[in-house]
């Protein structure tokens, strides 16, 4: 199993001194609409006692994390390529409004781009691939892997030594 | 009323033209439909193309049979909001998907107790099966389409497993 350290030489935002976290984490949890962001919700209960902000690509989504803070991405799929620059900058923009500890996905792309980000700045990153992929991960979810510090899979049989990990699913 | 919806994602008109057909066929007044972007619009039951959040789950709670596409955010829906749910899978040669992962979401989940039409012919005899079951045996008896959860309970809580959960927190707290 492999333990992923840090990505040297740590981001930016680690070497300006954020250090040691002591107390509640900040959090920005993102997912895309639809499935992924319900199975978001249901990991709310972890977040308690931490400082949660959203993120998905859906205004509508809003009355379902009615007291957090709230950003709406442009929705990207790999088949639309020419969208990705675009969802990247709002992605980098939401990191350098909330300026979080850990970021938390559970898909799709627009998840991808903001664990991408994140690892690159040094923030902490957790990948649950969706319910949705029972036979084979998704290509956000294998590509994820590599930006990941915890990858996690919600189906037992998908897991493998090398990762990604099943430690449990949103049901 | 029977809620049948697409999801938030891109059209499926076998399910609607399915659904449409069944709410003709048996003469139905209170189908209704959330139907996207596709191009088929119901002839014989009430619509609309999206709905918010909160009137998802508005419909999710009134429904008294829920028929939807795979997708894993109706199924917990309708698991959380206790509601029976039949499923008809977006197929990847129809173009309604790009790959066929809700065959594998159906497949998995049909072991739990998801009712699943795999054919579009399927979907309408289900439904009769499901309405005859709860007719005959009273609403609050659990027909063949009752899903169940993961640990055999007929209605999800809002929570993921203990252990996602606990595997988050620790890492949230390193």
């Amino acid at each position: 199993m492999s333990a992923r350290l840090h990505p040297w030489p740590p981001g930016p935002w680690r070497i300006l001194g954020r250090g040691v976290r002591r107390g509640p984490a900040k959090v920005l949890a993102v997912a895309s609409s639809g499935g992924h962001w319900v199975e978001l919700l249901r990991l709310q209960r972890a977040f308690e006692g931490h400082d949660v902000a959203y993120a998905t690509v859906s205004a509508g989504c809003r009355v379902d994390v009615p007291t957090a803070r709230f950003h709406v991405l442009p929705d990207v799929t790999r088949w639309e390529p020419r969208a990705i620059p675009g969802c990247l900058r709002s992605v980098v923009s939401v990191l350098a409004a909330e300026r979080p500890d850990v970021v938390v996905s559970t898909g799709a792309l627009p998840g991808l781009l903001a664990l991408t980000a994140a690892r690159a700045l040094g923030i902490r990153t957790l990948w649950l691939d969706s319910l949705a992929n029972a036979e084979r991960l998704s290509g956000s979810g294998q590509a994820a892997r590599f930006v990941a510090d915890l990858w996690l899979t919600q189906w037992p049989d998908l897991a493998r030594p090398s990762g990604p990990q099943h430690l449990g699913a949103v049901l | 009323m029977i809620f049948v919806t697409v999801g938030t994602q891109t059209p499926f008109d076998r399910l609607v033209q399915a659904a449409d057909a069944w709410a003709h066929a048996r003469g139905r007044r209170d189908v209704f439909m959330q139907i996207g972007a596709g191009d088929c619009v119901p002839r014989h039951a009430a619509w609309t193309r999206f709905l918010e959040p909160t009137e998802f789950q508005e419909h999710y709670r009134r429904a008294t049979l829920l028929v939807a596409h795979a997708g894993t955010g109706s199924i917990l829906q309708a698991l959380q909001a206790g509601r029976p749910l039949l499923v008809l899978p977006r197929r990847a040669a129809f173009g309604e998907t790009r790959n066929d992962h809700q065959l594998a979401t159906c497949a998995k989940f049909a072991d739990r107790g998801l009712a699943v039409a795999w054919t579009e012919q399927a979907l309408g005899p289900l439904i009769d099966r499901h309405l005859a079951m709860r007719s005959t045996r009273g609403s609050a008896s659990r027909g063949p389409t009752d899903l169940e959860g993961w640990d055999g309970t007929p209605r999800l809580g809002p929570d993921a497993s203990p252990e996602l959960l606990g595997a988050v927190r620790r890492f949230l707290a390193q």
